[in-house]
């Protein structure tokens, strides 16, 4: 629906109205009332019609925040992802699956840049996004909050957490908001690589020594409800979860998409030789799909609630680098202002610019949007 | 075979080291970069170590006496001008001499050839961070002046004799190569307003028998936590 752009909140629209009043205000607000109006009877249809919405398109607040909100966790939590992985780099036990992962961890930081920036189009910043992040105002995925406790682990997460991240996010594909369903397409692709490289990993070690046997057999135990509970909250306590699928942000319910996960694992497992800790897991005719145990929701909520076994660690070692990396942004900075290109002589080339490291603030008007929009969300 | 061994070792070692800035780095641009350029040094270590035997036998059942890798490379990662000064030194060392092995046309010549599109990266990324570190806050000149200090002494051994290195047909010459990469180090050090230490390897002891497999004391620590998994399960493929 790119024909139809207008003032990024209706907020500011009225805002602009009503600064420009006095006598006969009410006439110009009015007006503009109709005008938003005339824009959300278009923003409904354009998602009726599965159309994407783009950046210079109007949009409702609610949805706006609602995407921030959603694209701004997914970026943390590629970030904060490489943790848990990056802590078996330099234990890696051969130079492949070294190099397997050190590469995995590298996509995991570019699928968070691309993240960031698709959100960007939203009126955010990354270096805002980071610092709610590091404020603890803003959420990454409950699955890491696990700690990695040996190789196999590894393999458990390319498996079952990117495995459960691709059922979630290959619907993403055709998420209403353009920017984050091609954002989805690329990063779909790369996660899958990974989640075969996973099942790969836990297939060396199932076949191997009894010793690495029990090791994949341990990881699956512990990674399988956790891994579960990615797809979040049952629907019937899901808050979100109804107004997403009317504006196309989401397209299955939660217990619709961990239903999907289950029936795709129990195969894979059967073929890898592990076992699924559920003694519960049974196919259903009825429903050509599998039932499954009852997930423990109360530990769900203790992680979300920051009382994980890691999320002290994580959030630490993020706002660490954070912070002990600011004086390295700073000197970015202070480089690149020196040495802009209008003050640039001619006998000295132009340095390569430094790799983008984000500006110190963002305008203070894309500030003050975002503000509105926190306070709406 | 000590030649491929020595920059086998050389590449091995320094990815393992940048292997530790991941989650850690300043920016995410730089743990996308840091990232990318150990799993360059790793691919060029492989090749490398597969010629001498097995890479995961000579990567993981090796005790410290037998590496035969720089000891500027085992240095620990330190701050972020620490990593670049090391970075500097190594792939400005490293590009100079598979410059002159791509062109030499000895045994080496096909995967310097590979290796040197990659390191040109790697030096243009070091190159670039101790202009903007030295030539940027007063801080992060002072850091970048640090690293290049502490650095310095180590940097000798890379002009020292290897075998099967300075063979006339490996196109190497060690004097010629000191020379150029002393030239390239300074100009880069000096527009980024920064001094290189005076004397040719000043700072008291200067280091230089990694080569002959003696090697500095955190680099046994390094080996520990690299091996570990490995050596616990004799035998087992991975």
């Amino acid at each position: 629906m790119a024909a139809v752009t207008a003032h990024q909140t209706t907020q500011k629209t009225l805002g602009t109205a009503n600064a420009a009043g006095g006598p006969g205000s009410t006439g110009a607000a009015d007006a503009t009332n109709a005008a938003v109006a005339d824009h959300l009877a278009a923003f409904d249809a354009a998602v009726a019609a599965d159309e994407r919405i783009e950046p210079r398109d109007w949009m409702p607040d609610a949805y706006r925040a609602t995407l921030i909100r959603q694209m701004a966790q997914h970026a943390h939590s590629e970030i904060i992802g490489m943790q848990p992985e990056a802590n078996w780099i330099t234990r890696a036990p051969s130079l492949r699956r070294k190099a397997i992962l050190m590469a995995k961890v590298q996509d995991e930081a570019g699928h968070g840049l691309y993240l960031y920036s698709a959100a960007e189009t939203l009126g955010t910043s990354r270096e805002e996004l980071l610092d709610k992040l590091h404020a603890g105002r803003q959420r990454y995925s409950s699955i890491f909050n696990y700690p990695t406790l040996t190789w196999a682990d590894v393999g458990a997460i390319g498996w079952l957490v990117d495995g459960a991240a691709i059922t979630n996010q290959v619907p993403l594909c055709r998420c209403s908001y353009g920017p984050y369903a091609r954002a989805m397409v690329r990063i779909c692709k790369e996660e899958s690589f990974h989640q075969r490289q996973g099942y790969e990993l836990l297939l060396a070690l199932s076949r191997g020594t009894e010793a690495q046997h029990a090791m994949a057999q341990d990881a699956v135990n512990r990674w399988w409800w956790p891994s579960l509970m990615m797809f979040g909250p049952p629907d019937d306590a899901s808050s979100h979860s109804e107004q997403s699928m009317a504006w196309k942000i989401k397209r299955h319910s939660n217990d619709e998409l961990r239903r999907r996960f289950v029936d795709i694992c129990v195969p894979q497992a059967e073929a890898l030789g592990l076992e699924l800790p559920d003694p519960d897991i049974r196919w259903n005719e009825e429903l050509g799909s599998h039932d499954f145990g009852a997930i423990d929701w109360s530990e769900f909520q203790e992680v979300l609630k920051g009382n994980g076994p890691c999320n002290e660690q994580r959030i630490t070692q993020r706002r660490r680098a954070h912070e002990e990396g600011a004086w390295v942004r700073d000197a970015a900075a202070a480089y690149a202002a020196k040495h802009a290109p209008a003050q640039t002589s001619p006998q000295t080339p132009t340095p390569t610019p430094a790799p983008a490291p984000a500006p110190a603030s963002a305008s203070a008007q894309t500030s003050a949007s975002a503000q509105h929009v926190e306070e709406t969300a | 075979m000590s030649a491929a061994l020595a920059l086998g070792d050389d590449a091995l070692v320094l990815s393992h080291r940048l292997g530790e800035w991941a989650g850690h780095a300043p920016v995410l641009e730089e743990e996308v970069a840091l990232a990318n350029i150990a799993l360059d040094l790793l691919g060029q270590a492989r090749v490398l170590l597969s010629l001498v035997g097995d890479e995961d036998e000579l990567a993981y059942l090796r005790e410290e006496r037998a590496f035969r890798n720089l000891q500027l490379v085992e240095q620990p990662n330190g701050d972020f001008a620490h990593t670049i000064a090391r970075q500097l030194y190594f792939s400005v060392y490293q590009h100079l001499l598979y410059e002159r092995l791509a062109a030499g046309g000895g045994e080496f010549a096909a995967l310097a050839a590979k290796a040197v599109k990659e390191v040109a990266y790697h030096r243009d990324h070091a190159e670039q961070w101790v202009l903007r570190l030295g030539d940027g806050t007063e801080e992060s000149h002072g850091r970048m002046q640090s690293g290049l200090d502490a650095l310095w002494r180590f940097t000798g051994e890379m002009f020292q004799p290897v075998e099967g290195l300075d063979s006339p047909e490996s196109g190497v010459d060690r004097e010629a190569l000191e020379s150029s990469w002393l030239a390239a180090v300074t100009d880069v050090v000096e527009r980024a307003t920064l001094t290189l230490p005076a004397g040719p390897r000043s700072g008291g002891w200067a280091a230089g028998a990694g080569r002959q497999g003696l090697h500095t004391e955190p680099f046994g620590r390094m080996l520990a936590e690299m091996q570990h998994l490995h050596r616990s399960h004799p035998g087992a493929s991975w």
